[in-house]
């Protein structure tokens, strides 16, 4: 009843390719910036914006970029950790030797760094296919992490090998870094940014690149053979994926963390990110949304919900079957949906449009 | 499934969520970052379970001065990030100190916490420059720092060599967990290797330290170091021992760090660990006081979070220690705040002006168990001393006095450098101490 | 046995000590150049048998990989929670008093048991979907059993000894200063790892069950449709896959103790996996080989040169460069893409 489309037309071709063609979609999405831009930052408290909205929102950013790689180009990658260590340590470079660059520059100038560590690690791509170039990434995952713990040129000679951001404003009089940043300025800077770096990243996937890139990844002999060039299609997904997700990697170590150890990227941080993009639903922006509010809540729901329940249990217990649950969870979600988050919305989307009449 | 059972689900798991526990206003709050999941968890429950028990300890006979604590833990993993939720979930203002147990985790804390006014305790761990009172007001690192570790081994060494011209020549190791922890004593080794003319060889060990064969090798084969340390944690520990002895190094002549001497990193390797010796800074053993009433206070009385055995091992000592500390820290506000719950900010004043001699030691009933340890304005450490302990196949026993680290001469002045590097990185004036 | 298998043979037996040799004379080159560098040739030799019986204990873990992608090809990433899963039970059996022998057979039972389950509740409802979606079940099965195993039996560090000699031997003490060190608990890992590949050849090549096992891994819909029961294979498979992730427990259990960290070690097979290829036995073992004497080679020769601890993204880097020259790793199938 509310979400029926009849009687919206397309009248040009503009509005054919619009990416909300439906109306209701745009008010739904009015809706959501509104709520993301005024009702949250009013509503919600320090705890959710810091450990809970700004993870997330960086976690999105990078698996938007592991999409493009894994959902639409077909290259599975376990090296997002060492591209979102790249991203972090050259931001950090950067920001301490020109200390009067705007933050948004070095950020994207990190990712531009990282797309060509990515493009180049993503030449083996041209010869390598399936689990074989996914355990090869890890090669690029332990070396970026390895030279970041041991040069200390990168940490500007720490002792201990840790970056701390150094405060700066993103508008003047408001911290995105440092002590004096507060949750709301980071939840906002990272709600207009990462919702720019989506746009972008969609307009992006429905243009030439995006569809020389599914091509690939549906079937890469026969790509070539209509005149798709692997060279460039392949190394093009490799260094936009990286862009993304080294810029994932600065925003985490400056406005989530703060401080970073190279350790930090270790492989657990590359097998998250997946998770996000799988459970999400690989090939689809939104799903990246979805898979990492998916995986930056389950535990820490999971972890509360447990203490909720019964406060007397033990801490270990609670990890413990925390992690028993989330593997169910995981397991069970394939089961039910293998496409993912986004899959789900989908159908969701479909019932609607006979609800409440079904027939 | 259908939708909207999914999203019933969902909501339901939201409110759970969202529903945070409301503490009472006559207790005194203090949160607990520990771990007992993960890589490292062996090696954090029994500090965990003795941190923990010291509180109900203090609450079975009457609080601190009457006001009880309330203590709140949260599982980090040893996991820098789910460190980070950890405290943003745990942080009140009426938070008394914030103990990380995580070098990686102390210093992402470390502007958080100064933001949010919580004193952070990094006992015999986290960032070094952070004793340096005037630029880090809110982190303490008493009763000793890796710096102080460091110098406190090469001191020992040079003692059983006959004297610091001895180590002129001498080649001496170091293997350590290629993390923020394991860098740290770095840099005083080589400031002394240049003053005491002793070779350092450097040896890291990725995480989680399973992998040290080739280390070993080097060490046993070719470099055959006279003495070697360690800065490992966890498993990395067992292995090194393990792996040592399978190249027959001697086990007399391998120092660790104080994380690097408990039961845990000795009993899996067996009768091979016999004569490996660490560093401590605390008392073994369940002979004094205040443990005596842990024991017949929390533990007969079934309230013991782990197993009665591990009380009077090193890591359960230490997180007896850790709690004591802080617990005398609020004792102290309360004479200048009250006797009542107070502010972090209040517990930082405590901590500042923390004094304990031995006659609170005494009282305290952990008479010996610990140095006597003063705190002032400028200097959150303390005297930084350590003694070196010997694993003899069943127990750890002290074999060295307590042994002095060159504070004033050497590791100040690096420590004043490191910490106004700092300030100038992040903007801060230091305060004036004076 | 046919001509070219025999010069098969005969190209490694000439080659592999070639490329020792000329690996050795370019270390001994590179320390004449550079002063801080060390060389001695039985230190080389040294270190070379120590990284081979290490590499066995990769290959341990690899042959678990293997086993469950020939017959299914899926990526089984749980193979290390299985691993930790199994030390964990053996030891908590014989905490309970029993035998380790009895301990292993009761072990056994319960890694059958796990493969039923996986077999019933994963792998069941999820046929022909794509591969990387059966790879994330085995992620999920993987924190499963992480979780489980420890609120089982605790996530304390435990010991398991079923007494095998760790003492450090020297051989052929007249030969070289000082005599060559060989760990004998490395040596008896190696000979468990030997006997393991004689005992899963013999399953494979010589029973009933093994024959169906490789006919399914040949071709599923022509397996099936000669009326081999899938299902049941598979539960065969992840139980033998069981078994091994136990042997393979044992050894790095004793070796390191039993706790969480056993879990990581999938890490160091993957390496060795894809060197090897991941549909061949022998491939797991020559490639553990490889990955475990070169990896200590390059961290005790080369390390030095870059600040140590480089063994880990070394031994990746190995496997792709012979990616770069055979995509399909040493033995693997030749990779036939069709439109």
């Amino acid at each position: 009843m509310l979400y029926r489309e009849a009687g919206q037309f397309k009248t040009s071709y503009a509005k054919d390719q619009a990416i909300f063609p439906i109306r209701q979609d745009r008010i739904l999405m009015a809706i959501l910036i509104a709520i993301a831009v005024l009702g949250v930052p009013a509503l919600a408290s320090e705890y959710f914006l810091e450990t809970i909205f700004v993870p997330f929102l960086i976690f999105a950013l990078a698996a938007i970029g592991l999409n493009i790689l894994t959902g639409y180009c077909g290259q599975l990658s376990l090296g997002t950790g060492g591209f979102m260590a790249c991203g972090a340590f050259f931001a950090y470079k950067l920001a301490t030797a020109f200390p009067e660059l705007h933050l948004v520059i070095i950020f994207l100038l990190s990712g531009l760094g990282t797309a060509l560590v990515g493009a180049a690690f993503g030449l083996p791509s041209l010869r390598i296919k399936g689990f074989y170039l996914a355990v090869a990434t890890l090669a690029a995952q332990f070396f970026l992490v390895w030279m970041f713990n041991k040069f200390d040129w990168w940490t500007n000679y720490s002792a201990s090998g840790v970056i701390s951001a150094p405060p700066r404003e993103v508008v003047p009089g408001f911290f995105l870094t440092g002590n004096d940043a507060s949750a709301v300025t980071k939840y906002l800077f990272l709600v207009c940014f990462v919702a720019l770096m989506a746009l972008i990243a969609k307009n992006l996937v429905r243009g030439r690149f995006g569809r020389s890139w599914m091509a690939i990844r549906d079937m890469d002999i026969a790509a070539e053979i209509i005149g798709i060039r692997p060279l460039w299609a392949k190394l093009s997904a490799f260094a936009v994926s990286s862009f993304y997700i080294g810029v994932a990697g600065a925003l985490w170590a400056f406005v989530y963390t703060g401080s970073v150890e190279a350790l930090a990227f270790q492989i657990d941080r590359s097998f998250q990110v997946l998770f996000m993009v799988i459970i999400g639903g690989l090939g689809s922006i939104l799903g990246s949304f979805l898979g990492a509010a998916f995986i930056v809540l389950l535990p820490i729901l999971l972890n509360n919900g447990m203490l909720a329940i019964d406060p007397t249990i033990s801490t270990a217990l609670v990890s413990h079957i925390e992690f028993m649950i989330f593997g169910a969870l995981i397991v069970l979600f394939l089961i039910v949906e293998p496409h993912g988050l986004a899959r789900l919305w989908q159908i969701g989307k479909e019932k609607l449009r006979l609800w409440p009449f079904p027939h | 499934m259908n939708l909207r059972a999914l999203g019933l689900a969902a909501l339901g798991a939201a409110a759970i969520a969202t529903a945070v526990p409301v503490s009472a206003a006559d207790t005194q709050y203090i949160p607990g970052l520990m771990y007992r999941s993960g890589p490292y968890a062996p090696n954090g429950v029994p500090f965990a379970n003795g941190f923990q028990d010291y509180y109900k300890m203090i609450n079975a006979t009457g609080g601190i001065n009457g006001v009880m604590i309330e203590y709140e833990e949260c599982d980090t993993a040893y996991n820098n990030d789910r460190g980070v939720e950890c405290y943003e979930r745990l942080k009140r203002p009426e938070a008394a100190a914030i103990a990380p147990l995580s070098t990686g985790i102390t210093y992402a804390l470390i502007e958080r916490a100064t933001a949010d006014k919580i004193p952070l305790l990094s006992m015999g761990y986290g960032r070094t420059a952070g004793s340096d009172g005037t630029v880090f007001p809110y982190v303490f690192t008493l009763p000793a720092t890796y710096w102080s570790g460091a110098d406190i081994i090469v001191n020992y060494i040079a003692e059983k060599e006959g004297g610091y011209e001895a180590l002129n020549g001498k080649k001496i190791a170091l293997v350590y967990h290629d993390s923020a922890y394991g860098k740290e004593p770095i840099g005083t080794l080589e400031a002394l290797s240049k003053k005491h003319g002793f070779d350092l060889s450097l040896f890291p060990v990725a995480h989680p330290g399973l992998e040290q064969k080739a280390t070993w090798l080097q060490i046993g084969r070719q470099v055959r170091p006279d003495w070697t340390m360690m800065w490992g944690w966890g498993v990395m520990n067992s292995t090194a021992i393990k792996e040592a002895a399978a190249v027959g190094y001697p086990m007399d002549r391998f120092v660790g760090i104080w994380w690097s001497g408990s039961e845990q990193d000795v009993t899996p390797a067996g009768a091979q660990a016999n004569n490996y010796k660490s560093l401590n800074f605390h008392g073994t053993g369940v002979d004094y006081p205040a443990i005596q009433e842990v024991l017949t206070k929390v533990h007969d009385a079934g309230n013991g979070t782990g197993p009665r055995e591990e009380v009077g091992t090193v890591l359960y000592n230490r997180g007896i220690m850790n709690a004591a500390i802080i617990v005398e820290a609020i004792r102290t506000a309360q004479e200048m705040h009250g006797k009542k719950p107070l502010m972090g900010e209040q517990v930082r004043d405590g901590f500042e002006a923390l004094n304990i001699d031995n006659a609170r030691l005494e009282a305290m009933g952990l008479a010996g168990f610990m140095e006597p340890i003063q705190i002032t304005c400028a200097d959150h450490e303390g005297t930084g001393r350590a003694f070196v302990q010997q694993w003899n196949g069943t127990e750890w026993k002290p074999v060295s006095d307590w042994v002095e680290p060159n504070r004033a001469g050497l590791l100040r002045p690096m420590i004043e450098e490191a910490a106004a590097q700092y300030a100038a990185e992040k903007g801060i004036t230091p305060r004036d101490c004076s | 046995m046919n001509a070219s298998a025999i010069r098969n043979i005969g190209g490694w037996a000439i080659g592999v000590p070639l490329v020792i040799a000329l690996l050795g004379f370019a270390f001994q080159g590179l320390a004449s150049f550079n002063s801080s560098f060390f060389f001695a040739w039985p230190y080389f030799i040294e270190v070379l048998i120590a990284g081979l019986l290490q590499g066995v204990m990769y290959s341990l873990v690899a042959l678990g990989f293997v086993l469950i992608f020939k017959a299914s090809g899926i990526f089984n990433f749980a193979q290390g929670s299985m691993v930790l899963f199994a030390a964990l039970t053996m030891v908590g059996f014989i905490e309970m008093g029993l035998h380790w022998t009895i301990a292993f057979a009761i072990t056994a039972v319960v890694m059958a048991l796990v493969a039923v389950g996986i077999e019933r509740l994963v792998l069941r409802p999820l046929v022909n979907q794509p591969h990387i979606i059966l790879f994330m079940s085995t992620i999920g099965i993987f924190y499963f059993l992480d979780g489980f195993g420890q609120t089982l039996w605790g996530s304390d560090i435990k010991v398991l000894d079923i007494g095998i000699p760790k003492t450090p031997m020297f051989v052929g003490k007249g030969m070289f200063e000082g005599g060559l060190l060989i760990n004998s608990f490395d040596l008896v890992a190696a000979f468990v790892g030997a006997a393991l590949v004689i005992a899963l050849a013999v399953f494979f090549h010589y029973t009933r069950i093994g024959r169906a096992l490789r006919a399914v891994a040949d071709d599923h819909q022509a397996a099936m449709s000669i009326g081999i029961p899938l299902k049941t294979i598979w539960v065969v498979v992840w139980t033998a896959a069981g078994v091994v992730a136990l042997v393979a427990g044992i050894m790095w259990g004793s070796k390191a103790g039993v706790q969480f960290s056993l879990a990581l070690i999938a890490l160091k097979a993957l390496p060795v996996l894809i060197l090897g290829g991941f549909t061949s036995i022998p491939g797991a073992i020559v490639g553990g080989l490889i990955i475990g004497s070169s990896e200590q080679l390059a961290e005790v020769f080369l390390g030095p040169l870059f600040g140590g601890a480089i063994q880990d993204w070394f031994a990746y880097m190995l496997a792709l460069v012979f990616l770069l020259f055979r995509p399909q790793g040493l033995f693997g199938e030749k990779i036939i893409e069709r439109i």
